[in-house]
């Protein structure tokens, strides 16, 4: 039985093995990955961003065991921790916190190293949640490295980004700022038990209120007078704040809600389609890039690459003009080699 | 395309909670380059085998200093081979009494390693069992 058949009929082993070879992009995996492509597209991608101990991990646990005692999903959990950029290694430790999901087979949790990539997940992240979208897992939560403020590339990768936020991390300055707030779909502030919830909580609407047109009320010489929001767009998502105590379980229904609201949402605006052509189109926009770089260096004999070089180097050359001189000398380039 | 990596599950089964010398060991082998999923204290035999299922890992370090080593060594292994992952090589660090090594040995634990060892000749030895 081939490694793809196995997955299919829910074989672990075979599913955990595949995930290795995806995560070494080998031939094999590329293979498997075509013949599991149209299983795909069925489950819901949840992504897990926000700085290092917020606790996403402790909250990726809760809402796991929630989707699995209320709603028996099956749940994958692929949670991203960096790689040294010096020797390439890495400690994984999201599972430490996650020890309550052991024992349960509707549960596979997959950690996976961020391997030099800088948008806090993994080049083959959105490669894996294809896998587990193809084996029946119907959540996906994929959990980003401890995430500053411009590791946003899970926004591109899950239908929906939660944005972890704690108690007594930075002033109201940190959450006007561009990058990681605004691909929130739904903010949670966790430790939520901690002081300074009330003021991490105002920052937070009142950026949001700076980003999203709402209706306001105020009150002018004694009668509230309502102004309208400037644009009446219904389709439009605003989004909701959730106070969470992960360690104790406390907020993650009214979490889970705020999220079932999101694919709502994203299902009756057509987003949900927007989302996955957009995720697809940069999959294949990657694709193409590597394809052609590939064929390029195959059609380029490479001491005519190092001569280019070579005059880059003495400054005979600019990197522009470099470039050009390549890529016309190409086609004589392979009739002569 | 990217290189094997070599990954590793760093486990403490039972219930003692010194774990220094595991995240001594997780942190070496991190730094020679392998990834390395750390689990935690107190762990079962049937949690680690899962993980290392899951995990996909071609190698199992086990820090046992309580004693229990006798019991938990063999649970695993049995359970690694239930599971279908009988090539996964495993290691045991800790409080081992010299007497008890060669059964151990039998049993196919690939090496065991006591106070004073050296992180280095972990790293050596794990990169030669998964060859």
């Amino acid at each position: 039985m081939s490694l793809t058949q196995a997955v299919l009929e829910g074989n672990r082993l075979a599913l955990a093995r595949l995930l290795t070879q995806v995560e070494n992009n080998s031939p094999e995996s590329r293979v498997a990955l075509t013949e599991l492509f149209p299983y795909t597209g069925r489950s819901h991608l949840i992504g897990v961003t926000g700085a290092p101990g917020t606790g996403k991990s402790s909250l990726v646990n809760q809402l796991a065991l929630y989707y699995r005692k209320n709603h028996d999903r099956k749940v994958a959990i692929i949670a991203v921790d960096p790689s040294s950029p010096f020797t390439g290694g890495a400690v994984l430790g999201d599972r430490v916190r996650m020890r309550d999901l052991s024992g349960d087979s509707g549960v596979f949790i997959r950690s996976m190293a961020s391997r030099g990539s800088l948008g806090g997940i993994s080049q083959t992240t959105a490669a894996i949640a294809q896998v587990f979208d193809a084996a029946g897992y119907e959540i996906i939560i994929i959990e980003t490295v401890g995430a500053g403020q411009s590791e946003v590339d899970i926004a591109r990768l899950a239908h929906t980004t939660l944005v972890v936020e704690a108690p007594g991390l930075g002033d109201d300055i940190q959450a006007i700022k561009a990058g990681i707030l605004e691909i929130a779909d739904v903010l949670v502030i966790n430790k939520a038990d901690h002081p300074g919830v009330e003021n991490t909580e105002r920052a937070l609407r009142t950026t949001l209120e700076l980003a999203h047109p709402t209706t306001r009320v105020f009150r002018h010489h004694g009668q509230a007078m309502t102004v309208a929001a400037p644009v009446t767009d219904s389709k439009l998502w605003i989004p909701p704040i959730n106070r969470t105590v992960a360690t104790e379980g406390k907020g993650i229904t009214e979490l889970a809600v705020s999220i079932a609201k999101h694919a709502e949402h994203l299902r009756q605006s057509g987003d949900w389609t927007a989302r996955d052509r957009a995720r697809l189109g940069s999959e294949m926009e990657a694709l193409l890039q590597e394809t052609l770089m590939a064929r390029f260096f195959e059609s380029i004999r490479q001491e005519k690459y190092e001569e280019v070089m070579e005059k880059v180097l003495n400054r005979d050359l600019s990197p522009y003009e470099a470039v050009k001189s390549l890529l016309n000398g190409r086609e004589t380039g392979k009739e002569k080699s | 395309m990217t290189e094997k990596k070599i990954r590793v599950l760093v486990a403490k089964p039972g219930l003692d909670g010194h774990d220094r010398g595991a995240k001594v060991v997780a942190r070496a082998l991190r730094d020679a380059g392998m990834e390395v999923i750390y689990t935690g204290l107190r762990q079962t035999p049937e949690m680690i085998a899962e993980a290392a299922l899951q995990e996909d890992v071609d190698v199992v370090g086990l820090s046992i200093l309580s004693g229990a080593h006798m019991a938990l060594a063999p649970r695993i292994l049995e359970l690694l081979k239930a599971n279908g992952q009988d090539k996964v090589r495993v290691f045991i660090g800790g409080i081992i009494p010299d007497e008890d090594m060669p059964r151990l040995k039998e049993m196919g634990i690939a090496g065991i390693y006591g106070p004073g060892a050296s992180t280095e000749d972990i790293i050596k030895d794990v990169r030669e069992a998964v060859k």
